[in-house]
């Protein structure tokens, strides 16, 4: 039998898995992730993750749609210059529509697009130690590491209030 | 010696995250004869629409009611109306979100699957009223051999531009919302099922890195359909105010239009959610407070609808334009008196009653107000496209249009079509956002304590 990879703590209270997630950092572990059925600001504040990247993408989305847009009206205007209602060929407050539309157009599927790179997604397979109770009603804390940080891992589960306690 | 009572709550225990999960995905159950029954007369009227249309291409626009010059009629009204009604899904879902309003969390998932439908049928329109259906192509700018482009300058261009953004971004902030519970979903499902809703999850697992992430975008989508939503229907409305008609060329347009289209999309979504709420018995969930704030929001876009009907006409009055004058005394007091007096009952009269906290919370009295919420701004619309066109500048030109069978088909069609679609969401699709539901309640904690 192939030694386990990780140890799956299964907590029915946010208090208690928080309480595992202190213990595990307090030990210097680096290397856990957590599951849960809902974003919750307790365990945001003791993962302390660095704040997500997304707003880049949104930024330069953003910025790529209104460039875009701009220059579509101009550059199409330009190559067959029809004057309509007596105004410039170049006619710069219309053309702020079609600059605003697609700054939001593009800006919005940047960004979903870096969620998806950044998280990871679409995941086909498989995720280690994941449980389909995390989407319901169980918070799942999955520590990996070697045989003894694992074994420790065990330990905290346990006196933190774990439901279960499993290898994957 | 007494007995100790047992202490009585004075409200029902919140539901655990266990409930919700099962609670709500229990919609997705097989549905049952009444569900059947409502999407056979669903299908029926989409027939009826779909006839009339086959009859309108095989004849022409000629089968309209069309009289020169109204050549806007029902299609463009019925637009206006569909394009009205989305709008509240997106205040609901984006704006409120980032008010931090908590009650939007049981109701904006239907609310924002009601936007996708109410544009997908708005949609339909321009393309109804262009006759030649089969050129509708044309109003998008392509490369083609002429070289030829848009006018980018025509407000009709802005309105392509500005609903084709609409439908993409309202269609990818539902997906996205839905992730985390297709999840649930997939995790509750077997067979054919588990695998489609892998596939619509993109494999979701919660992780702390996926919510991470997922925050911060859905903040930032809602971010960017704030702004949208207030220049969709803004464009739309310069559809009219750009041009010189009497009764549409006004600077009040944008914010009249924005504040009509939260009205009616408000409405909607009290039609929508008090059947939804008993058929799938989620009291629990959707909440009578729920129905108050939406009351309340429907009382508010109200008077500022009403007050723009005064501006209107006291400008028409006051501003002294010989034209503009005509144009509205026409509407209130000529040919077309009836569309105007519907539309003020239902748009400034009606919504009165939802000052009363005993009519905000009554379902059936808000049943009944919602449903003449949709009639007066169906009316809304008609008044301002039919009545601005049949009284123009030259007497010779006034005219007098009514929408003929076709029309009418095509606008039951219409309802037929979006009721099929929100009927067939809410069996594939969970109706109440599980997440932002477990999100919003009190934690689990050890010994029975919450956060």
């Amino acid at each position: 039998m192939s030694a386990p990879a990780c140890v799956v703590g299964v907590f029915g209270q946010l208090d208690a898995a928080v309480a595992a997630l202190e213990a595990l950092k307090a030990q210097g572990y680096a290397n856990y992730r957590v599951y849960s059925p809902a974003p919750r600001p307790e365990l945001a504040e003791v993962l302390a993750r660095k704040e997500s990247p997304v707003r880049l993408f949104t930024l330069f989305g953003a910025l790529s749609g209104t460039a875009f847009g701009f220059f579509y009206a101009i550059a199409t205007s330009l190559d067959w210059p029809l004057v309509t209602g007596g105004k410039p060929i170049v006619s710069w407050p219309p053309f702020i529509v079609i600059g605003f539309e697609t700054t939001i157009l593009i800006g919005a599927l940047v960004t979903v697009a870096g969620m998806f790179l950044l998280a990871g997604l679409p995941k086909l397979g498989g995720a280690l130690g994941y449980d389909p109770r995390f989407s319901d009603d169980k918070i799942g804390v999955v520590a990996l590491g070697g045989p003894a940080q694992l074994a420790a891992a065990r330990e905290i589960f346990r006196a933190a209030g774990a439901e279960e306690v499993r290898d994957a | 010696m007494a007995t100790l009572a047992t202490p009585v709550l004075d409200t029902p225990p919140p539901p655990t995250y266990g409930d919700v999960t099962h609670d709500i995905i229990q919609t997705l159950r097989p549905p049952g004869k009444k569900y059947f029954a409502g999407m056979a007369i669903v299908l029926v009227g989409l027939l009826f629409g779909a006839i009339s249309w086959g009859y309108q291409l095989r004849y022409g626009l000629g089968v309209t009611g069309y009289q020169p010059p109204i050549f806007w009629g029902s299609y463009i009204t019925t637009f206006v109306f569909w394009v009205g009604i989305a709008h509240s899904g997106t205040l609901i879902s984006a704006i409120l979100l980032l008010f931090r309003s908590g009650w939007r969390t049981s109701i904006y998932r239907a609310a924002e699957a009601m936007t996708v439908f109410a544009v997908m049928t708005a949609g339909l329109f321009p393309v109804l009223h262009l006759g030649r259906a089969w050129y509708a192509y044309w109003v998008f700018p392509y490369p083609n051999f002429r070289g030829l482009w848009s006018n980018f300058r025509s407000p009709l261009v802005w309105d392509v531009f500005a609903i084709s953004t609409y439908l993409t971004v309202s269609s990818t902030f539902l997906l996205m919302g839905l992730i985390p519970d297709v999840a649930a979903v997939r995790d509750r499902a077997a067979g054919w099922r588990k695998q489609l809703y892998g596939l619509v999850s993109f494999g979701w697992k919660g992780s702390d890195r996926e919510w991470r992430h997922f925050g911060k975008m859905y903040l930032y989508l809602a971010g960017f359909a704030t702004p949208l939503v207030l220049s969709v229907h803004s464009v739309v409305s310069w559809d009219f105010a750009m041009s010189i008609v009497p009764g549409w060329h006004a600077t009040i347009f944008a914010p009249y239009f924005v504040a009509g289209a939260i009205y009616s999309g408000c409405g909607m979504v009290i039609t929508i959610l008090v059947p939804l709420r008993k058929a799938f018995h989620l009291e629990r969930y959707i909440e009578v407070k729920h129905f108050d704030s939406l009351a309340k929001l429907c009382l508010l876009t109200a008077m500022i609808v009403t007050y723009a009907y005064a501006t209107e006409f006291f400008m028409a009055w006051y501003g002294g334009n010989t034209f503009e004058r005509a144009s509205f005394y026409n509407r209130a007091f000529g040919q077309y008196w009836w569309a105007t007096w519907i539309m003020l009952s239902c748009n400034a009269f009606l919504p009165q009653l939802l000052w009363f906290r005993r009519i905000r919370n009554s379902l059936t009295a808000l049943f009944v107000i919602s449903i003449g919420i949709n009639i007066g701004m169906w009316f809304e619309r008609f008044v301002i496209i039919v009545t601005g066109l049949s009284h123009e500048y030259e007497p010779w030109q006034w005219s007098y249009y009514v929408p003929r069978w076709p029309e009418l088909g095509i606008l039951v069609g219409s309802f037929c079509w979006f009721s099929m679609w929100f009927l067939l969401f809410i069996k594939f699709f969970p109706a109440v956002a599980i997440a932002e539901v477990k999100e919003g309640l009190p934690a689990p904690m050890q010994a029975g304590a919450h956060r």
